[in-house]
């Protein structure tokens, strides 16, 4: 006789239904952590090379939380639990964040790096998105970014809030400099290694200081009539012999050249 | 008070302080139900961690008191069977996954041996275990969600018809009729076996 699956309903024998609970399995032991980073209420960091040596970054699924010169690990999950209110677990920094990071310092803007800005203000926000938009090689003053966001007088609140920039080199604080054309400061161990990173993008800062101290805060070209901020894209290739340089965007004005589309010197910065 | 209202209720006072509370608490079961659905280790893990991020992201978007009204097991079952599905569809149309050199890299949640037992008793154990499993994946995918919420996950079949949107009497006869399908497999391996003993 064999047994058919519809003229009787059998119930589970205690041995068969002991049998199909022990078919039960704890998760694996990496379930609980990439769940809670996938919401953004736990982070995972490791180390990347950057052009100021190892520097530390802090991701979950949102995006990138932080990015600060490597040190001590202890010492980083202490701070990053007291800036963020979140435990950091260390972790391999997945290929496709590395080179993504690695592209966007390389002067690749196509690339899209999520970052998981819970918690600061909408204000700052705007600076570090304004920041975001000035290619590799390039630097505007606080008094640029202040004006493009629409509030020209909070150019001394744009300083603070790069200064509190949590994703140096992936939102270049580095590339904003004081209105007085001065390097300024750097929330990712200071002047000093904003001028190696700026350096390492082609730019001289001892010259654009230099300059900025001769009154020459922007680059008129005699032939197109139009003025630009000093490192420009669209001023490089002027030639010498037409190279203007102006005090101010009104003396400029003054001597009939309009500002350049592209880089958009401003009168409050000027 | 039942640990699920509890954390219901701490889930609509403090969504992000509760969660992880909810994902010790669950993620057992949501991944068992994903392995013994799905039979790959690395597509449960897949699914249950999906189902888990789901029900957060869903939560964020929920009224307190749609929270405190939540049936926990039952609304995470749903989601991971749904997880489970989406996973099987996108397996079957990418194909069979290359064979992995362990196929089961699962252990039991009771892991300690009783005393006296040695390696050979708990090679034993994990072998049978193995078969079961195997058993339960032959069986048709409607027969298997219900005798592995019932039997599996040790749900009410209330609970059960719930989760599955069937009448209780249908889910009843499915795992009535998944029971006898795995018998029959058993009766069948006991012949081959004492077949083989024979020959």
């Amino acid at each position: 006789m064999t047994t058919t699956t519809t003229s009787k309903t059998p119930e589970a024998t205690d041995r068969e239904a002991a049998a199909l609970a022990g078919l039960a399995v704890p998760a694996p032991p990496t379930l609980r952590a990439s769940v809670l980073v996938e919401v953004g209420l736990l982070d995972r960091y490791g180390r990347i090379d950057s052009p100021l040596g190892p520097v530390v970054v802090a991701w979950n699924g949102l995006g990138v939380v932080s990015v600060d010169i490597a040190g001590d690990d202890g010492a980083f999950e202490a701070s990053h639990l007291a800036s963020t209110g979140r435990r950091a677990i260390p972790s391999e920094v997945p290929s496709r964040l590395a080179n993504a990071i690695a592209r966007r310092l390389d002067g690749d803007r196509r690339v899209r790096i999520r970052l998981d800005l819970r918690g600061h203000s909408p204000f700052e926000q705007d600076v570090w998105r304004k920041a975001l938009e000035i290619p590799r090689g390039e630097v505007r003053p606080y008094g640029w970014i202040a004006a493009e966001i629409g509030r020209p007088k909070a150019v001394r609140a744009v300083g603070t809030a790069l200064g509190h920039n949590p994703v140096p080199l992936v939102v270049p604080c580095h590339r904003v400099v004081r209105s007085d054309g001065s390097i300024g400061q750097y929330s990712l161990g200071g002047p000093k290694n904003k001028r190696t990173i700026l350096g390492a993008e082609g730019l001289d800062p001892d010259a654009m200081e230099d300059a900025a101290k001769r009154g020459e805060r922007l680059v008129g070209c005699a032939s197109t009539r139009i003025v630009c901020w000093p490192t420009c894209r669209t001023g490089r290739h002027m030639l010498e012999r037409n190279r203007r340089p102006f005090r101010s965007l009104a003396e400029a004005g003054a001597a009939g050249y309009r500002p350049c589309k592209v880089c958009r010197p401003v009168a409050a910065a000027a | 008070m039942d640990a699920d209202v509890r954390l219901t209720t701490d889930l609509a006072d403090d969504l992000d302080r509760a969660f992880d509370a909810l994902v010790v608490a669950h993620q057992d079961r949501l991944y068992t139900i994903a392995l013994r659905m799905l039979g790959d280790a690395g597509d449960a893990e897949e699914a249950a961690q999906d189902a888990l991020v789901r029900a957060y992201r869903a939560l964020a978007t929920y009224e307190s008191a749609r929270i405190r009204e939540l049936k926990l097991r039952g609304w995470l079952t749903t989601i991971v069977l749904n997880r489970c599905r989406s996973v099987a569809a996108r397996r079957a149309s990418r194909g069979p996954k290359p064979l992995s050199i362990d196929a089961d890299q699962t252990r039991p949640i009771e892991a300690a041996a009783p005393e006296g037992a040695g390696p050979s008793a708990s090679a034993e154990r994990h072998a049978a275990r193995e078969r079961w499993a195997t058993r339960l994946k032959a069986l048709p995918a409607s027969y298997r969600t219900a005798v592995v919420l019932r039997h599996v996950d040790g749900m009410s079949y209330p609970e059960a018809a719930a989760v599955l949107g069937r009448p209780e009497g249908t889910v009843k006869a499915q795992v009535h009729r998944g029971i006898a399908l795995l018998r029959t497999m058993l009766e069948a391996e006991g012949r081959r076996e004492l077949e083989e003993m024979t020959a």
